[in-house]
């Protein structure tokens, strides 16, 4: 009897030692499966740099560095070639520096409205409503702009003034898509500046105003500029509004109303169309991605280490 | 009452500080109504251009060279294959992805590289995502074939960030005492993972890939370039299938000569707004909803 009842026990245990074996070798393959997975972001990022850099190697042999940077004519397509890059960077500039000064403007004075003056519920029910703005897609910006802004401005400074795509009009949509972000971005900065600073401003008798902008805003100013940095490489990266409303045309011009070409509209103008692979036109289109790419991560990451080297800890 | 300690600040009387404060809280508020504005005129716009083509038939046809009698199925298909194809491989990976980084990953150089790389990759222009399909999907891994897979596998590296950090938020909600509890039962890490920590983390995941899926529904740019369909009358019927996308169907119609093609480009952005406005209402319901679970 006492025979039996260790049998059953052995079987008992083996059958415990089988499913925890089973168990850890499931556990061993998952994790290998989700490193798996993690390293996929690793090789996203590797495909884009090899990608960019070495189809841009063909580009650089036949146009030098400086040329490109520097040229301030853009005809890659026609002989004589001429392939300075900065009309396109220029247009790309302005839009983006029109966007800004939207965004940040409505964005930052959203910000203090909502974290300083508003009532949660009023908070509450604007928040979203301001946020719809961030998930619209950019080709209905586009839209937006095109037949409703720029006729708005042909209106007002005449036809023969505004052109039918112009910088303007793309860059104030953009300003207020990207609205949404600088206006979170801050106001989570400012949110988070503790109450008993703005209790002690109060305390001496400051204003509303003063409170928010002598206290909070500078309290909360990295988050503030990090909103900004990010807001702008946003607006730099978009590719739609400009593509619909800003125009095809190369430009170096600080006119605002003139048509222009974006870095981004040229790339998916040029990659959509015929050009053969392997021609230098083809080759331009990873070049200006290439500086397009550079010009982003810089903003990205300058805006990451504000937010981190600046912050203020309040303990 | 001492009259000394004044609230004067130095330069500005009294009267004049109330001013002035009023004066920007109106600013402010104008701020905020401005933006608000914008969105209903978008939205006003997009209506009052779109309504007058917006009918059944306008679901159910394809697209065509006269405006009255174009519709939306083509890039309708197009869409719904996008979407699936791009979840079936971003949901995974991304929710892998998480899961690693929170639950398995002790935090190593290499885990903050990942974390990092994935912050860039979140800020890398879309134009950039296509370029990289282009080369990548269509010309080395499908020989030139400008398919649908080719198109969601390019989704699925855009909106991967989004998804890994919403589903990496979603498993830090998850408070450490219900590990520790089935830890101390003799759960092995995997057993924790699958059993409590993905369950409760689960409404916060959806939310994200929610939104990560509505960003692949609207997004153009790269679609643009790995497409580069004009007319296509027919649905995807398989993932080889050549295909569009409702966005890009918009920007073509919006490019159209014929200025009537502006009208049913507007009654296809009313159907993609629709879309995607439901959308984001669920997975900030699934949010609500959810939300305060842990605490009960």
């Amino acid at each position: 009897m006492t025979n039996t009842l260790t049998e059953a026990s052995t079987e008992q245990l083996e059958r415990v030692a089988r499913r925890r074996r089973r168990q850890h070798n499931e556990q061993k393959l998952v994790t290998v499966l989700l490193v798996a997975a993690a390293l996929i972001s690793i090789l996203t990022t590797v495909g884009v740099v090899v990608l960019l850099v070495s189809q841009s190697i063909g580009f650089f042999e036949e146009v030098s560095i400086w040329n490109f940077l520097t040229g301030t004519e853009w005809a890659p397509h026609v002989s004589p070639q001429h392939s300075g890059v900065l009309e396109l960077v220029s247009g790309t500039l302005l839009v983006a520096a029109i966007a800004g000064i939207v965004s940040l403007t409505l964005g930052l004075g959203a910000a203090i409205f909502l974290s300083e003056y508003a009532p949660e519920r009023l908070r509450r029910i604007l928040k979203p409503i301001l946020e719809v703005l961030a998930g619209i897609p950019t080709v209905v910006y586009g839209y937006f702009a095109l037949t409703f802004v720029t006729p708005i401005f042909q209106s007002i400074f005449g036809p023969d003034q505004v052109s039918v795509f112009n910088a303007l009009s793309a860059g104030i949509v953009m300003g207020l898509m990207i609205m949404p972000m600088v206006s979170t971005l801050s106001e989570d900065a400012m949110v988070a500046v503790p109450r008993s600073l703005r209790d002690a401003a109060y305390a001496l008798g400051a204003t509303r105003f003063e409170v928010a902008t002598k206290v909070v805003m500078p309290a909360a100013l990295s988050g503030i500029v990090a909103s900004f940095i990010l807001g702008l490489s946003r607006a730099i990266g978009e590719t739609m509004i400009v593509k619909i409303a800003a125009g095809a045309t190369p430009n170096l011009t600080l006119n605002p109303l003139e048509s222009i070409q974006a870095m981004t509209a040229y790339i998916v103008q040029i990659s959509g169309g015929e050009a053969a692979q392997g021609s230098i036109e083809y080759k331009t289109i990873f070049a200006v991605g290439l500086l397009l790419f550079l010009m982003t991560l810089g903003m990205n990451i300058i805006g990451r280490l504000v937010i981190s080297r600046f912050r203020q800890k309040y303990e | 009452m001492n009259d000394s300690s004044s609230t004067k600040m130095k330069g500005s009387s009294h009267s004049m500080r109330i001013w002035r404060d009023r004066v920007f809280v109106a600013g402010f508020v104008m701020a905020v109504l401005i933006g608000v504005a914008g969105l209903f005129a978008l939205m006003f716009d997009v209506l009052l251009d779109g309504l007058p083509f917006l009918d059944f038939d306008f679901l159910t046809s394809y697209s065509s060279w006269e405006p009255h009698k174009a519709g939306i199925l083509g890039p309708l298909g197009g869409t719904l294959w996008i979407v699936a194809l791009t979840a079936l491989f971003t949901i995974p990976i991304g929710v892998g992805t998480a899961i690693y980084l929170e639950e398995f990953a002790s935090k190593s150089r290499l885990n903050r590289l990942i974390e990092l790389n994935i912050a860039n990759l979140a800020g890398v222009p879309s134009v950039i995502y296509g370029l990289l399909g282009l080369a990548m999907f269509v010309q080395f891994l499908f020989n030139g074939s400008r398919n649908v897979t080719a198109g969601a596998l390019t989704m699925t590296l855009l909106v991967l960030p989004i998804v890994v950090i919403a589903s990496q938020e979603a498993i830090r909600a998850v408070p450490s005492s219900y590990r520790d509890a089935a830890y101390a039962m003799g759960a092995n890490r995997w057993q924790v993972v699958k059993s409590v920590v993905l369950p409760q983390a689960m409404p916060g995941m959806m939310s994200g890939i929610i939104l990560a899926l509505s960003r692949a529904i609207g997004e153009s740019a790269p679609i643009l370039i790995i497409s580069s369909l004009v007319v296509v009358a027919f649905i995807p019927t398989s993932p080889d299938s050549a295909f569009t996308v409702l966005p890009l169907q918009i920007f073509t119609w919006i490019g159209h000569q014929n200025p009537d093609f502006r009208g049913i480009a507007a009654a296809a952005i009313v159907v993609l707004l629709v879309v995607l406005l439901s959308m984001n209402g669920v997975a900030i319901w699934i949010r609500s909803k959810y939300q305060t679970r842990p605490d009960q």
